[in-house]
């Protein structure tokens, strides 16, 4: 286990998460593609902290990013529901109004 | 010698989970598969010495993907775990451009010339990251706080079916528009 190695899987999550963020059309599946990239941005942080530099400010960092996650995953339900609510979608393509 | 085999383990799971999440043919399936990438990713993140970090990524995700499962039986109005389904939309542009970010970030990540750790870790990792959190990073906590607060606001306004700007109007002063009245009739 070295900082190469777990930086390679780091990336491997976030391509994997990327992926499904564009290609997925369902809303929650496209929030699934988010938590990935954040995945593997919380073990690329992780690797940074104890291969490079261990003191307490960038575990302060990684509850940052975890916080940020949440903050996402409770929005985005929320808009979804809304989205439910309002017109019966689940799928980004009928949510166009969303980007207008 | 342990710690590594352990890792390589988590690391194939958290990847061969994490492409499965849009290869398997139900939610239901896609959900389980997801929490299991998290798990492997907090043991991993317990292996780098984060016990807090690793524990608090296991716990809150487990419960996440149980939210994400009820949601989809609330909404999707279907049985998750029988409904195969396969919704994509640019599968081959998306396929290429997360390609060629994972050559871009390995590259970065082989190439790169890393310096050396700098400091040694303490030897309580949580006790440090709690005083840290408890002093100087304080200031982390008390913005971080008010965020998550007005997340649950925010969550709640967005979501509500029927607030009391839509029966008072915007600036509340108007008869409310109930369905029924109120009160006892006097």
């Amino acid at each position: 286990m070295t900082l190469q190695t777990v930086l390679l899987v780091a990336a491997a999550l976030f391509s994997i998460g990327l992926y499904g963020a564009i290609s997925q059309q369902v809303v929650v599946m496209v929030m699934m593609g988010l938590e990935l990239m954040i995945n593997g941005l919380i073990l690329a942080a992780a690797s940074f902290w104890w291969f490079l530099s261990p003191d307490p400010s960038g575990q302060v960092l990684l509850m940052v990013i975890i916080a940020a996650m949440t903050v996402e995953m409770a929005m985005g339900f929320a808009v979804a529901t809304l989205l439910h609510r309002d017109h019966e979608a689940d799928m980004t393509d009928m949510a166009g109004d969303l980007s207008e | 010698m342990f710690v590594d085999i352990l890792f390589w383990v988590m690391a194939v799971v958290a990847v061969v989970m994490g492409a499965a999440v849009f290869v398997v043919d139900s939610m239901a399936r896609a959900t389980y598969a997801l929490a299991l990438s998290f798990v492997a990713v907090g043991v991993q993140v317990l292996l780098l010495h984060q016990d807090y970090v690793g524990v608090i990524v296991i716990l809150m995700m487990v419960m996440e993907m149980a939210v994400m499962a009820v949601y989809m039986v609330m909404f999707m109005g279907m049985n998750p775990a029988l409904m195969p389904m396969s919704m994509v939309h640019d599968k081959r542009k998306a396929l290429a451009a997360s390609t060629a970010l994972f050559v871009t970030l390995a590259a970065g990540a082989l190439l790169v010339p890393w310096p050396t750790r700098r400091g040694t870790p303490s030897a309580d990792t949580t006790r440090a990251l709690g005083e840290a959190l408890m002093s100087s990073k304080m200031l982390v906590m008390t913005v971080v706080s008010p965020v998550m607060v007005a997340t649950i606001v925010a969550g709640v306004v967005i979501a509500s079916k029927r607030s009391r700007y839509d029966r008072l109007g915007d600036d509340l002063r108007g008869a409310p528009d109930d369905p029924q009245r109120g009160g006892v009739g006097r």
